[in-house]
Parts: C-alpha cells; sequence; structure tokens
C-alpha cells in the first residue's frame, strides 16, 4: 500500500514535468502541422539561459531576495521564446510550410542539429550548476519519505500552464481565432485572420513552452550538452500517446507515462530506460493514432 | 539492352572499379568507404520503405541487431567467417522484421516513424541495462575470418572493404530489380495513392511488410559489416540519432536511385570526418545546415540529378 503511495507521487512529479515539456510540442504540431524535434534543444536553451540568468542574479547581490530567482527563471524563458521564436518560424520554418509532415520532421531535425552545437558554442561544453531555486522551499514530510517542496511547486506550474493554455485557446478571441486556423486556414484567411501572425505567435508560445520546461529543470540537473536530445523522444512519446495537437491528450499521456516509469522504477528498475517507449508501442498498437485523436477519413 | 543486363553490367563495372579503387585507396579512406557503405546499406532499406511514402526512424534497431549478432556468434560459438556471420545478421534481422513488418504496415506517416523509432529505443534500453552483456560499454567483436583467410593489418582493412563492397554491389542489383518488380512499382503506388492500390486488387499492407521485411535484412547486413569493421558494438547502435543518421542518408540520396545512396552515405563520412577534424566542436551544425539545403533545393534528392534522365524517358 505504502509503495502504491510512492509510486503515484513519484508518478504525478515526473508526469508534471513531462507535462510542462510536452505540451509546447504538441501546441505547435495542432497549429503548424509541424512535429518539431528542436523542441528539445529549446527546453535545453531555455535550460542554459536559466542556469546563466539565476547564476548572475545570485553574483549580483540576489541573495537578499532570493525568491526573486523564480522570476528571473521565467524571464529566461520569455528571452529565449522572443528570440529563437519569430526567428526559426519566419527565417526558416515558413518556407517548408505545406511539405509531407515526415519532410518537416526532418528539416526540424536539421534545426535540432544546428541548435545542439549553438549551444555548445554559446554556453561551452562544462556544466553548469544552479541548484538555489530547488532547495529555497525546503522539503516535505510524506510519510517516512522527504521530498523537495520545489517537485511540488513543478506540479502546481504544470497544472496551472495547463489550464491557462486550454483558457487562451478555448475562452479568448484570440484562442477562437487560432482554432478557426486550426480547422480551415484558407477560410480563415479569408475571414481577415492573418494567419502567419498567428503562427508565429503559436510557434513562439511553443519555443515559451519547451524554454520554461528547460528552466524548471535547471535547478534540479547539471546542465550539460545533450540533455535536450533524450527530452525530445520523451516528449514525442508523451504527444503521441496523448494524440497529436490535443492538450488534454498531453495531460492524460504525461500522467500515464509518470505512472508506469515510477512503477518500473520501483518495480522493475531494469525496465526504467524503456518503459515510456514500450507504453508508446502499447498504446499506438491499441489506439493508431493516439489517446485523443479524431479519426480522420482517408483520401481517394 | 534488356533491363536485366543493363542492371548486371552496372553492378559489375561498380565492383570493378571498387576492386581498383582498393589498390589506390589509403587505409583511412578505405575504412571510411567501408563503414559508409554499411551504413548505406541500412539507407537502402530506409528509401525501400521511403518508395511506399513511409519513413522509418527505427533502423537502428535492425543496424544494432546484426550488430549483436555478429558480437554474440564471434564471442560465444566462435563463428568468425564474414559471409557466415552476415547470412546470420541477415536472417535474424528478417525474423524480427517479419514479426514486427505487419504490425507497422498498419501506421503512416509520423505514426509509422514515431513506433518504429521506439521499438528500436526499447531495444536500446534493453542493451543498456543488461549488464551481462556489456551495458551501456558493449562488447568486443573479434576480427573476422574470410572462408579460413585470417588477414590482419592492411589486409584486413582490403579484405573487409572488397566483402562490403560485393555485398553493396549485390543489394544494389537486387534492389534496382526488387524496384522494377510489379511489388516494388507496387511500392510506388501506395506513395501516391493507397486506395486505388487496394481497389486494384494488391495488398497494401503486404507489399508494405514485405519492403519492411528487406529493409530489416537490408539494416542486419549493415550492422554486421559495421560491428566487424569497427571491431565493437554497444547499444548506441539502436539509438534514435543513429536513426536519424540513416533517415539523413535517405534524404539525401532520395529515392529514385539506389547507387545514390551510397554516394550520399560517403558524402555524410566525408563531411562527419572532415568537419570532426577541421571544426570539432561545430560538425553537427554543417550537417543540419546541409541537410536543410539538401530538403530545400532538392527536395527529391541527389538520385533525381543522376537519374534525371531516365525519368524524362519514362524509366522508373
Amino acid at each position: 500500500m505504502e509503495l502504491l503511495g510512492f509510486i503515484l507521487v513519484d508518478g504525478l512529479i515526473y508526469g508534471a514535468w513531462l507535462f510542462i515539456v510536452s505540451v509546447g510540442l504538441t501546441l505547435v504540431f495542432g497549429v503548424l502541422n509541424i512535429l518539431n524535434m528542436a523542441h528539445g534543444s529549446l527546453y535545453a536553451m531555455g535550460a542554459y539561459a536559466t542556469a546563466s540568468a539565476v547564476g548572475a542574479y545570485f553574483a549580483f547581490g540576489g541573495t537578499s531576495f532570493e525568491f526573486g530567482s523564480y522570476l528571473v527563471m521565467v524571464l529566461a524563458a520569455i528571452a529565449v521564446a522572443l528570440i529563437i521564436g519569430p526567428l526559426l518560424e519566419r527565417g526558416l520554418l515558413r518556407h517548408f510550410y505545406g511539405r509531407d509532415h515526415v519532410i518537416l520532421v526532418l528539416v526540424t531535425y536539421g534545426v535540432f542539429l544546428i541548435l545542439e552545437d549553438v549551444i555548445k558554442l554559446i554556453w561551452g561544453v562544462t556544466p553548469l550548476f544552479v541548484s538555489e531555486p530547488y532547495s529555497l522551499l525546503g522539503n516535505i514530510e510524506i510519510g517516512p519519505l522527504y521530498y523537495v517542496t520545489y517537485d511540488f511547486l513543478v506540479i502546481a506550474v504544470s497544472v496551472i500552464v495547463g489550464f491557462a493554455v486550454w483558457f487562451w485557446l478555448n475562452r479568448t478571441i484570440q484562442g477562437k481565432v487560432i482554432l478557426a486556423v486550426i480547422h480551415d486556414r484558407e477560410m480563415s484567411q479569408t475571414m481577415g485572420v492573418n494567419v502567419n501572425k498567428v503562427f508565429m505567435i503559436s510557434f513562439t508560445l511553443g519555443v515559451f513552452l519547451a524554454a520554461l520546461g528547460g528552466a524548471l529543470t535547471a535547478p534540479m540537473i547539471s546542465v550539460s550538452p545533450g540533455i535536450g536530445v533524450n527530452v525530445i523522444i520523451v516528449a514525442f512519446a508523451v504527444v503521441i500517446i496523448g494524440g497529436l495537437g490535443s492538450i488534454e491528450g498531453a495531460a492524460i499521456g504525461a500522467v500515464f507515462v509518470g505512472l508506469a516509469r515510477a512503477a518500473s522504477v520501483h518495480l522493475l528498475p531494469e525496465a526504467e530506460l524503456f518503459i515510456i517507449y514500450l507504453v508508446m508501442a502499447v498504446v499506438l498498437v491499441f489506439r493508431p493514432e493516439g489517446l485523443f485523436q479524431k479519426t480522420q477519413a482517408r483520401k481517394i | 539492352m534488356s533491363a536485366a543486363t543493363k542492371i548486371f553490367l552496372g553492378c559489375a563495372i561498380a565492383f570493378v572499379l571498387l576492386i581498383f579503387a582498393s589498390l589506390l585507396l589509403p587505409n583511412w579512406a578505405m575504412f571510411l568507404i567501408t563503414i559508409a557503405f554499411a551504413k548505406g546499406l541500412v539507407a537502402l532499406g530506409i528509401i525501400c520503405l521511403m518508395r511506399a511514402g513511409l519513413v522509418s526512424f527505427g533502423q537502428g534497431l535492425f543496424y544494432c541487431i546484426g550488430a549483436y549478432v555478429a558480437a554474440f556468434m564471434s564471442g560465444w560459438t566462435g563463428i568468425t567467417d564474414i559471409a557466415l556471420l552476415t547470412v546470420l545478421g541477415v536472417v535474424a534481422a528478417a525474423m524480427i522484421g517479419a514479426v514486427l513488418g505487419p504490425l507497422l504496415a498498419n501506421y503512416r506517416g509520423i505514426f509509422f516513424a514515431m513506433l518504429s523509432l521506439s521499438l528500436s529505443m526499447i531495444l536500446y534500453g534493453t542493451l543498456a541495462k543488461l549488464n551481462v552483456i556489456g551495458g551501456t560499454d558493449g562488447l568486443n567483436v573479434a576480427a573476422p575470418t574470410f572462408l579460413g583467410y585470417s588477414p590482419s593489418g592492411r589486409d584486413l582493412g582490403l579484405a573487409l572493404f572488397l566483402f562490403t563492397s560485393l555485398i553493396t554491389v549485390l543489394a544494389c542489383g537486387a534492389m534496382r530489380v526488387f524496384f522494377d518488380s510489379e511489388r516494388g512499382l507496387i511500392l510506388l503506388g501506395i506513395r501516391e495513392n493507397e486506395l486505388r492500390i487496394e481497389y486494384l486488387g494488391f495488398s497494401v499492407r503486404r507489399a508494405i511488410s514485405v519492403a519492411y521485411v528487406f529493409a530489416a535484412g537490408l539494416g542486419g547486413a549493415g550492422g554486421v559489416i559495421a560491428a566487424l569493421a569497427i571491431g565493437h558494438v554497444d547499444p548506441e547502435f539502436a539509438f534514435w540519432t543513429t536513426s536519424g543518421e540513416f533517415v539523413f542518408v535517405g534524404i539525401l540520396s532520395g529515392f529514385y536511385s539506389v547507387g545514390a545512396v551510397f554516394i550520399s552515405s560517403i558524402i555524410l563520412e566525408l563531411v562527419r570526418s572532415f568537419s570532426n577534424l577541421y571544426f570539432p566542436t561545430t560538425w553537427q551544425m554543417s550537417l543540419g545546415a546541409f541537410l536543410l539545403i539538401v530538403i530545400f533545393l532538392l527536395p527529391n534528392g541527389l538520385g533525381s540529378l543522376l537519374s534525371k534522365r531516365d525519368r524524362e524517358r519514362g524509366g522508373t
């Protein structure tokens, strides 16, 4: 029984993290129809930017108000999004719209390769550490175990982010315009929607979410080259399990994968490395388009 | 000249050229081409699926199976004969492909790519955790023998190069024949419109399964050769970035020409080696930029340059 509790808590923590790193991917796919392989690099950029920014914050007198570092983390993610998002979407991706999905995967794979080196050029290859925000909130005791409160902060942030994105898409005019573009791009263009702008905003938001995932993760890990490589495939798995383009699906997929991984860590540690892919393969076998994807008619 | 003689002549000429090349090439170049051909064999499997409009992001699975078969066989049973190992690797990979093919044949586009990727990552995860067979460190592979002949030094490199060239040429010929056969042409039809192919009375799923088994076998062959040439295998063979490289070669060459695959593979290895040497920190960047340029300027790959004349005459 106790074990079940651990699995549940660990699973929720991991699932919340998964949701944050993958929700941007599903959003970008939903609007732009691009499965963005560079998502992992954008996550890594967020992590690096945070590591630098928070490091600078503490070096220049941030110790008097340590909680300010959380604000710095969010600002770092916003900065990454505002610089990279419009640049990548306007400068590169728009030239490839309308091509096959798989070709776009490869285009973003190329972007991924480039960004991996850009990261090394900017931040070097030595690992960066910023653990201050992680330990700032202290620990929580649950039963016999101590959890770092920061982990629960991640859960809170992911719930807020999920709700905010959902609210924005479904309850605001801007969001409804985006839904209209998803539904029928040409028709919304004739109705006077600036589709290019919608694409740019959505992509930038996707970049922001990826960078925010990185920013939240940076205090928990040593920020070193290659952190994006693993995240991308995990995020893919979550998004595919949930059904591409579905925010709710990503949430369910993240919790699903989180629990599966926590269960495997506690019960069958050998399987930890591939349990995510196993879950993805099993889901795809029974629901070929993911859990939340509506079936589409075949074209003749 | 009939199509069959043309293919036979093409293969023969290519092989003779490669034999001449082996006399002139320095050791490093011979090794580079051997590895490029081994990877090209896997990429040949990828273009076989690409003809049906499917991109497998998990060919590393078969590459890895082939490599580990070679490692196990030479380590545990003492079989070091390269031809035998290649046959065993191909059979093992094709058998697994025959199990997975019918399952994967239900998927298209992104889902095919991602499911094949997840299968290969499952193998990666399993191998990385199995410490009995080396875990993430992998295994060493003994130098191969060639029908009892066990060379070393430059002779070993030369023998490997010639063997790899032979397999490559044979695979090119066989795949060209397959692509131009009825079953192979159905794949192009599936790419265009699979429902029509179904109405014409062919089984799309069976055609894709067959293509997948071919791709698996080629992946296995590539894996065996790479394992023997490098002398070491590790779970990275099944990692998704390895599979990404094969897709890269496939996209670079396009699916029109079988020879272009190996040229692309050599280009990739050259770009990698030289940028590794001269810009050690930015070689991925040059690779990525190269990929973007190719996709932008040559949507059908290098092969569309080589066989343009053929297509204008109504060939492939």
